[in-house]
């Protein structure tokens, strides 16, 4: 018998949003030598998340781009409590994440999956197919305790385009894309709300990311997912992304509708990072060179932007005031850019 | 962009026919079959490929880095005009001392950690004989100070980790242009590098082509990167070279249905909200212990014919300098 009591998680709750982050921090410390220990050498933090805050609307697909190093996956190892945040706070449906107790956060964890990266460590060697996803439906009781599960099977399969005669095969003996789709059909098997997809294309081939891109639309249309869907490759983002938040050192610098993101960027981190991307066109060959500094105004390390230091328009002032997002024009109200220069806001629109 | 058209270009490099196969419970199972390619003097061919391709074995065929069990089983590395097949191991070494040199993916794998970067510059200097002891140091500054990394006569002194993702592979660059190769090869070096990054690296290699007039054989899965760097691509399936052309004939009327799937399967940023498909190629790449007879992209290819299962995979010339080994498409 479920045993519910005041600390339940309810995913039915009707919240406007599924998934509410506020001004989210994770600091990871610095480890430090006996001798820094002795000389009182105060603590240094790693500012992995610094301070995000952003909102997840039911049936949207958020992507988060950042490079590596940005925080974009500790942003979401946090947000679904795999990590401990420092500070903030996290609401899913409208309940906060610290009043779940361990029960309650064993059912939120139903309604909200995480896909990997890799799929071949995180699938068990030693299982077949079928094995995992009925395990995953008997541990969230989708499957009672001799049900053999064929039909749960079959509609997972039919849901991620995987043919049945794989059921059988063990994860090594499976491709790159067959195994995404597996660890896909184990995030869906207990009917989650709420898919967390921390880069989840960029270590298979090119003919098969393309196949991975199109089933995950399908499967928002079909199942009504809200999804954060996590990437450094921005052209993928803006296939699949509703909205886009751009990471850069722990923190958000612009975020708002794909389009109005790509179209016109507006820090410059974003601007940099849309001239490195290269497409194969002839276009690309004769693109400009970068569009960051080689001279530094070398402005202190600690406060102010943290983009200071390899920006074309970085002025003094940069070093002085931590930048907050704010939003640039009454026509993109969900368009914010946290940068006090902001050197292209009247001359890359009309 | 400087065109190979446009200049003569004299041959550095020629592979011919080449096959290399592992053995495999008594059978040869080839990952490279005829391969055929040549790099001109100061010229950027690029191989692109997905996993499995057969490009990186491709290029480490040229200096003698096949991995064990795998072997030369026929063909030509023609370098310089003299078969590099053959050489004995005092040969092999100094031809990779004096005239090839290699960057690879993963910077931080590539650098011994006990070393600092100036250690090892000294070392390959020293070594190959292309500097004395004495000046040695002085050398390596000014290589350090070639590839763009910044201070580097405090950077001498750091070790690997001291520095970050791009400044190690900008090291790398530092040390296989240490002894002023005529060629180098480039195996996915940006591939773990951030893309900002990525393009300080690729303008750094193309400037170092603009001022030493080295060849580079340019590895990559991306056509993205590709087509910024290359002067002429190979095109890698299964194995075989399906494509060779310029870098733009492949771009603007790309032959062969894998090429053309290839380009149109990379995600290309969009501004529509109204969303499209992804083009797809159907199914999964083939592995080399089990290639479909004839043309290896044959299973996965809308303008398949009967005919192509017992294709000799054989390029021929389309125009120009545009080589395909897909006769069906030749024939529309």
């Amino acid at each position: 018998m479920k045993r519910f009591n005041s600390l339940d998680f309810d995913p039915n709750h009707t919240a406007e949003f599924v998934l509410e982050v506020t001004d989210l921090k994770k600091w990871f410390s610095v480890r430090r030598s006996i001798f820094k220990k002795l000389m009182r050498t105060p603590p240094r933090f790693t500012k992995a998340v610094d301070g995000v805050s952003f909102k997840l609307e039911r049936g949207e697909i958020l992507g988060l781009i950042g490079e590596s190093g940005s925080g974009k996956s500790t942003l979401a190892r946090t947000a679904i409590a795999l990590e401990k945040s420092d500070e903030g706070k996290i609401l899913y449906f409208g309940q906060d994440l610290d009043d779940l107790g361990p029960i309650g956060l064993r059912e939120l964890r139903r309604s909200l999956q995480m896909i990997f990266q890799d799929p071949f460590t995180s699938l068990n060697p030693k299982m077949t197919v079928k094995q995992a996803l009925v395990e995953v439906g008997k541990v969230h009781k989708e499957l009672g305790k001799n049900d053999e599960g064929t039909a749960f099977l079959s509609e997972l399969f039919r849901l991620t385009g995987l043919s049945s005669d794989l059921s059988l095969r063990k994860p090594r003996e499976l491709s790159g894309g067959q195994r995404q789709r597996v660890a896909i059909a184990r995030a869906l098997a207990v009917r989650p709300k709420v898919i967390i997809a921390d880069e989840i294309v960029s270590a298979l081939d090119v003919s098969i990311q393309a196949q991975i891109l199109n089933l995950l639309i399908d499967l928002r249309n079909e199942l009504n997912l809200s999804m954060l869907f996590i990437s450094h490759d921005l052209a993928v983002v803006s296939q699949v992304a509703d909205r886009v938040a751009i990471m850069y050192m722990g923190r958000v610098v612009e975020e708002g509708k794909t389009h109005d993101v790509f179209s016109s960027p507006q820090h410059p981190y974003t601007r940099a990072l849309l001239n490195a991307h290269l497409e194969p066109s002839v276009i690309h060959r004769e693109k400009n060179s970068t569009e960051m500094t080689d001279t530094p105004l070398n402005l202190p390390v600690s406060g102010g932007c943290n983009f200071k230091n390899r920006c074309i328009y970085a002025k003094h002032e940069c070093g002085l005031v931590d930048p907050i997002l704010r939003q640039i024009s009454p026509n993109e109200p969900a368009h914010q850019v946290a940068c006090q220069v902001m050197p292209f806001l009247n001359s890359s629109k009309n | 962009m400087v065109s190979s058209n446009d200049r003569r270009t004299e041959e550095l490099l020629r592979i011919e026919d080449l096959v290399v196969s592992f053995p495999k419970e008594n059978m040869e199972i080839a990952v490279l079959n005829s391969i055929n390619l040549s790099v001109g003097q100061g010229e950027i061919v690029g191989i692109v490929g997905e996993s499995g391709s057969g490009k990186s074995i491709a290029c480490r065929s040229i200096i003698g880095l096949i991995p064990k069990p795998g072997r030369v089983s026929s063909g030509k590395i023609m370098f310089k005009g003299k078969n590099i097949l053959g050489i004995n191991k005092a040969e092999e070494r100094i031809l990779r001392s004096t005239q090839i040199g290699m960057i690879f993916q993963d910077p931080t794998s590539s650098l011994n950690p006990v070393f600092t970067i100036g250690d090892e510059l000294v070392k390959t200097l020293v070594n190959s004989g292309t500097s004395s002891k004495n000046h040695a140091v002085q050398k390596s500054i000014e290589l350090l100070e070639r590839v763009g990394l910044q201070n580097p006569s405090e950077r001498i002194f750091m070790y690997p980790h001291e520095l970050s993702g791009g400044q190690r592979q900008r090291v790398m660059i530092a040390l296989a242009l240490a002894c002023k190769p005529s060629l180098l090869i480039a195996d996915e070096p940006t591939t773990s590098l951030d893309v900002t990054i990525q393009l300080q690296i690729l303008d750094l290699l193309l400037n170092l082509r603009k001022e030493t007039g080295m060849s580079i054989l340019f590895v990559s899965h991306d056509m993205g990167v590709i087509s910024r760097m290359c002067d002429k691509v190979a095109v890698m399936y299964g194995g075989y070279i399906v494509e060779f052309a310029t870098t733009d004939s492949i771009l603007r009327f790309p032959q062969h249905p894998y090429t053309k799937a290839l380009i149109s399967a990379v995600p290309k940023l969009t501004l529509d909200t109204q969303r499209v498909r992804l083009s797809t190629i159907l199914g999964e790449p083939p592995k080399s212990s089990n290639l479909p007879s004839g043309c290896p992209f044959g299973p996965r290819c809308t303008s398949r014919q009967t005919s192509c299962s017992d294709l000799s995979m054989k390029l021929e010339l389309v125009s120009g300098v545009h080589f395909s080994a897909c006769p069906v498409e030749r024939s529309l």
